[in-house]
């Protein structure tokens, strides 16, 4: 019982005195704020959607000039971006294909519509099939396909008042409304989610970012502090105590625990506050979760420690260890869409359980029965990462 | 001498990292409290002997016992009784001085009165008191190296190891670390000190060891090792001389019976030789060489005219560093020139 006081006296000592170093280190403090915040921004805004995509320039060579081209052209520029003033394009009338392909390639337009002469002729008068083309920017494959899928949902729409109007004015008169419009769009999809509210990017992003910041604070901080104590020779100051080495290891995750955690409710509260993140679980499975992961995570980080005597060396393994991971354990990207091989190394990585529990509890509410496997798994890799890793950093430092 | 009274006992220990033998079947004993002199050319074995010692590192082979525990099979014994100033300071920047102090003695099971009463006592003795709230960041070096004396004196150990604790430090503060040690060895303890300064060396220590390619080339005081160059018909010979090249440098460093040969300054040549008739060769050398020699007296040798007898003249450049400084596989080695 003394040992186990004394074993977790000593680890309090190296949390205690490391959090102070960390406090006192004001560029470490400034840095440990903006890079959730950062990530926030980036993932938040900068990931193009279709309900963030405004003011795309796009050019429109309308050939016809007839009633229904104008009225297309109308609808395209007043198209506005969802629950907003603001308009999704700003549409550009261009002279000729060979304008179309010069301003695509100078960048000022993102994209064209060529509607054809004897468009609207075609089909009021001659009730023929006409067809537009869209021009794409193929230097930007993600506006583009965007772009596509929201004026294919333009012109689907708009053919689908035309369709009623035309069967309402030669057989509709015999007909109600609610069969015209079954004539025309026989079918229709509701979506329903689980949970209230509209499915949204920064939801199913949310989690990912949580796990990889406090995944990021451990394994980083965690190599880079036993590192910076080797390289300056502190470090053999606290060797020399009659410590266990696994007590200083604990001390040392203690405090990059304690910022890790820091972290992760810095990104939380943004994320509610900034882009209405919704909890739907239990803040305490999540913080359980969010623990385990790091737990998930120290032996690895223990493992660089002991194997680099420089900072730099272990900042640099440590960024080729996570970069990885932070791909392929679905954070960012939905696992389901990666190749074979690539779904098989994710499940390998602790991350990827960490992220998945995080997000059944924060986006579908998940209890801990439902989160049972991922935490077990979690367990598992921290027990059997430390069962490594603690004797190799004894090893090693003994040396 | 009873085996008691050893403070020190080291048996045969080496230490290899791959082909390298950085410490190469050594055996000393150091009583109480006297104070032991480690002397060597860079990567000669000194800090990875004392970083064996302090167990920072486990010893390939041989056994030691440090204030009569021994460092492989009872560490933590050996780590109550000892304190480390290594050739790197064990100081926190960000933590005030006094902090430092409370960290390392909460480390060393310390009670909170007793870092309290001996943290005031030893920052009053070492002239830092007035400075304990400050950061260890803005002090200069020798502050820095004051508060870690006063941190490896804190926990009161009975061997003390110091790795050239007076590197990069001014002349003042040099001589006040210098008569503290002197007053640490006189209050009993026990003081292992690497140096390669040979005025400290020979101002402090009873008994110096010679270390070279992880070997001990000589151990004894600091009078009987300058015995070894005149008991071995050693001379150091003060040459100066008129029109000295470096062809006529070279020839006297060429002769068989020449040792050393140093420049103290232009035209004097500190000459090192053994053996019969070594003079008149010197000499005779130089003046074959367009040398005109205008005065040559005979020097009583110094601590450095042994240690450049023992180990040589030439530079030693280390491609790793002696020891990882908290362990790390390495595969040293180490290259030399002449």
């Amino acid at each position: 019982m003394k040992r186990f006081i004394r074993f977790f006296g000593d680890s309090g000592q190296v949390t205690k005195k490391d959090l102070k170093d960390f406090y006192r280190d004001r560029a470490r403090i400034v840095s440990f704020i903006i890079m959730p915040l950062f990530m926030m921004i980036m993932v938040g805004f900068v990931f193009p959607s279709q309900s963030s995509l405004k003011d795309v320039p796009i050019g429109i060579l309308n050939q016809d000039n007839g009633a229904v081209s104008t009225q297309v052209v109308n609808a395209l520029t007043n198209l506005k971006v969802q629950d907003s003033t603001k308009k999704v394009m700003i549409v550009k009338p261009v002279q000729n294909e060979a304008a179309i392909k010069e301003l695509i390639q100078k960048q000022e337009l993102s994209g064209a519509i060529v509607i054809p002469a004897g468009f609207s002729n075609g089909l009021l008068k001659d009730h023929e099939q006409q067809k537009v083309t869209v021009v794409t920017d193929q230097s930007n494959p993600q506006i583009s396909s965007i772009l596509t899928a929201m004026l294919g949902q333009v012109f689907d729409q708009m053919g689908k008042q035309m369709s009623t109007l035309a069967i309402k004015s030669t057989i509709g008169t015999q007909l109600s409304n609610s069969t015209v419009t079954a004539l025309v769009t026989p079918m229709v999809v509701e979506t329903k989610g689980l949970v209230a509210g509209k499915p949204n990017y920064f939801q199913f992003v949310a989690p990912g970012v949580i796990a990889m910041v406090t995944m990021m604070a451990v394994m980083m901080g965690l190599a880079g502090s036993i590192a910076r104590e080797k390289e300056q020779g502190t470090m053999d100051g606290i060797l020399v105590a009659p410590v266990s080495r696994f007590s200083i290891i604990m001390g040392k995750t203690g405090a990059q625990t304690v910022r890790g955690l820091l972290q992760g409710s810095i990104v939380l509260l943004l994320a509610m506050t900034l882009f209405h993140v919704k909890v739907y679980g239990n803040f305490l499975i999540m913080l359980l979760v969010v623990i385990l992961g790091i737990f998930s995570f120290v032996g690895l980080g223990i493992l660089v420690s002991a194997a680099v005597e420089e900072q730099e060396t272990a900042m640099t393994i440590m960024m080729t260890v996570t970069f990885p991971m932070l791909f392929l354990s679905g954070a960012f990207f939905p696992v389901q869409q990666m190749p074979g091989f690539m779904q098989a190394i994710s499940k390998c990585i602790p991350l990827t359980y960490e992220v998945q529990a995080l997000r059944q509890v924060v986006v579908l509410g998940a209890g801990l029965s439902e989160v049972l496997r991922p935490v077990l798994i979690l367990l598992g890799f921290g027990v059997v990462t430390l069962a490594i890793s603690v004797p190799a950093f004894k090893r090693v430092i003994a040396t | 001498m009873d085996e008691q009274q050893f403070d020190i006992e080291v048996e045969g220990l080496s230490k290899h990292f791959g082909d390298l033998k950085a410490v190469n079947n050594i055996s000393f004993q150091v009583p109480k409290g006297e104070i032991f002199g480690f002397l060597g050319p860079n990567g000669a074995g000194k800090s990875t002997t004392i970083r064996m010692l302090c167990t920072l590192a486990r010893p390939t082979s041989g056994s030691a016992k440090v204030a009569g525990y021994d460092i492989v099979t009872q560490p933590d014994e050996v780590r109550r009784n000892i304190g480390l100033v290594a050739e790197k300071l064990i100081l926190y920047d960000r933590l005030t001085a006094m902090e430092n102090l409370w960290f390392f003695g909460r480390m060393n099971h310390m009670r909170k009165e007793d870092i309290k009463t001996r943290g005031e006592e030893w920052l009053k003795k070492l002239g830092m008191w007035e400075w304990r709230d400050k950061l260890g960041g803005t002090f200069s070096t020798g502050m820095k190296q004051r508060v870690n004396i006063a941190r490896a004196l804190l926990t009161e150990p009975s061997v003390m190891f110091l790795d050239e604790p007076t590197l990069g430090l001014d002349p003042q503060t040099t001589r006040a670390i210098r008569q503290f040690i002197k007053e640490m060895a006189e209050s009993g303890i026990t003081v292992v000190l690497t140096t390669h300064e040979m005025a400290e060396a020979e101002a402090l220590c009873d008994r110096i060891s010679i270390i070279d390619h992880g070997n001990i080339v000589a151990l004894d005081t600091d009078a009987n090792l300058k015995k070894i160059l005149s008991g071995d018909e050693g001379v150091v010979l003060d040459v100066e001389v008129e029109g000295m090249t470096d062809a006529t440098t070279t020839a006297c460093s060429g002769l068989d019976c020449v040792k050393a040969v140093a420049e103290p300054e232009a035209g004097r040549l500190r000459v090192t030789a053994t053996g019969q008739g070594a003079i008149r060769q010197v000499i005779e050398t130089l003046e074959s060489e367009g040398g005109i020699v205008k005065r040559a007296n005979t020097l009583e040798p110094s601590l450095e005219d042994v240690f450049l007898h023992l180990t040589g003249t030439e530079i030693r450049d280390e491609i790793s560093s002696s020891v990882p400084s908290s362990g790390g596989p390495h595969a040293s080695a180490k290259k030399r020139i002449r």
